[in-house]
């Protein structure tokens, strides 16, 4: 197994002592076909027990381990270290306060997703002899690929709406408020409407697109506020050019 | 143990410089300006058509010349600008589904560009140009 020297230059931050934050460079030994994480693990191992970062199924999939690699929003065990030349700069995620190290507080984003009510709000309540709520393949693709959000943020972290702007509840907040509205089953959306339809709500996306750039499941989180737009404005027409009608 | 969460400062100026793909997005939203200054000339047009012929005609010859193809020509490069990076997002806003899958993108941006050419084909007839 071919193994090299890799030098990472991490963003330490320990709210003790630090005034702000800064950065300390290590050089690791990695193998060829190791992750950011791998690397990061490698020194809290046997370098620096001190360093601080979030991870956990190490497989793409648990959303824990987004920061800022040379500056791109990445899942660390999704960057292979072997596409990477020269230092590799690891920051944490971009737009949110800074925790400690690479551990950033992402209270915001958890406050905005309650906020949608990212659940199935049903219609009407059947009893539960009368059955599961039924589904055709076609209904359940009209949603499918929103809801492989893994709440991971790295689309918070590309949006600079939400960086100048972090009232605005950003780009996975919405694009599961939509994947709810879209869902056969769900009777919700004129609840999620009180607050996504907002200036602070969808009408804040300026559509940059960055959100379904970093996507590292193929979401579309942009594809989904674009679509949320023309819902409301066609609310808004109903509304004022068809008095009486239903939405 | 207390926490002091750092916050990072954002520039409100130079944020777009960070990243090419935030210049792109920039360089799409640059050309309302242009577009506006030419809807602008159009108002002037037809307030000036309202007035009569002499008075559409004097405006004409003010705005022929180098300066104004030059201007012009700069103003219809963002115009175009403009309407390609639109047309290829709109798949985003407009998705078709057709049964269990959806229409490829890039039939509903072959569209935009067909109603674009079609209706600007009319525009030329009407204008007496074809």
């Amino acid at each position: 197994m071919n193994e090299r020297m890799i030098h990472l230059e991490v963003l330490r931050y320990d709210p003790q002592v630090d005034g702000e934050p800064h950065f300390q460079r290590y050089e690791v030994p990695c193998k060829e076909e190791w992750v950011v994480l791998d690397a990061l693990n490698a020194i809290k191992e046997s370098i620096d027990p001190t360093l601080n970062y979030r991870w956990s199924c190490h497989m793409a999939v648990c959303g824990s381990c987004g920061m800022m690699i040379n500056g791109e929003p990445r899942l660390s065990c999704h960057a292979f270290l072997r596409d990477f030349e020269g230092v590799i700069r690891v920051e944490p995620l971009a737009n949110f306060p800074i925790e400690r190290d690479l551990v950033t507080v992402a209270d915001d984003f958890i406050d905005k997703l309650k906020r949608v009510k990212p659940y199935l709000i049903p219609g009407e309540n059947k009893p539960i002899a009368d059955g599961e709520y039924r589904q055709t393949p076609a209904q359940l693709m009209k949603y499918r690929h929103f809801s492989m959000c893994i709440n991971c943020m790295l689309c918070y972290a590309a949006c600079p709406q939400y960086a100048l702007q972090p009232l605005f509840l950003g780009p996975a907040a919405i694009t599961l408020a939509h994947r709810y509205n879209l869902d056969s089953r769900d009777g919700g959306r004129e609840e999620r409407q009180q607050v996504i339809a907002t200036n602070e709500g969808v009408w804040e996306c300026s559509f940059v697109g960055a959100c379904s750039e970093v996507c590292p499941k193929a979401v579309d989180p942009a594809g989904a506020l674009q679509q949320v737009k023309v819902a409301s404005t066609l609310d808004w027409f109903r509304e004022h050019l068809l008095p009486g009608a239903a939405k | 143990m207390s926490r002091r969460p750092f916050v990072r400062p954002v520039s409100r100026t130079h944020w777009y410089f960070k990243h090419p793909r935030y210049l792109r997005y920039m360089s799409r939203e640059v050309t309302c300006v242009f577009i506006g200054a030419f809807a602008l000339l159009l108002l002037c047009a037809v307030e000036r058509l309202s007035e009569g012929q002499a008075a559409y005609e004097s405006f004409l010859a003010a705005i022929t010349g180098p300066w104004s193809t030059l201007g012009l020509s700069v103003v219809w490069i963002f115009a175009v600008h403009n309407a390609i990076s639109w047309f290829n997002v709109t798949p985003k806003a407009l998705p078709v589904q057709i049964g269990e899958g959806f229409l490829p993108g890039r039939f509903i941006v072959a569209a935009h560009y067909a109603a674009w050419i079609l209706i600007s084909l009319a525009v030329l007839f009407f204008a007496g140009v074809l």
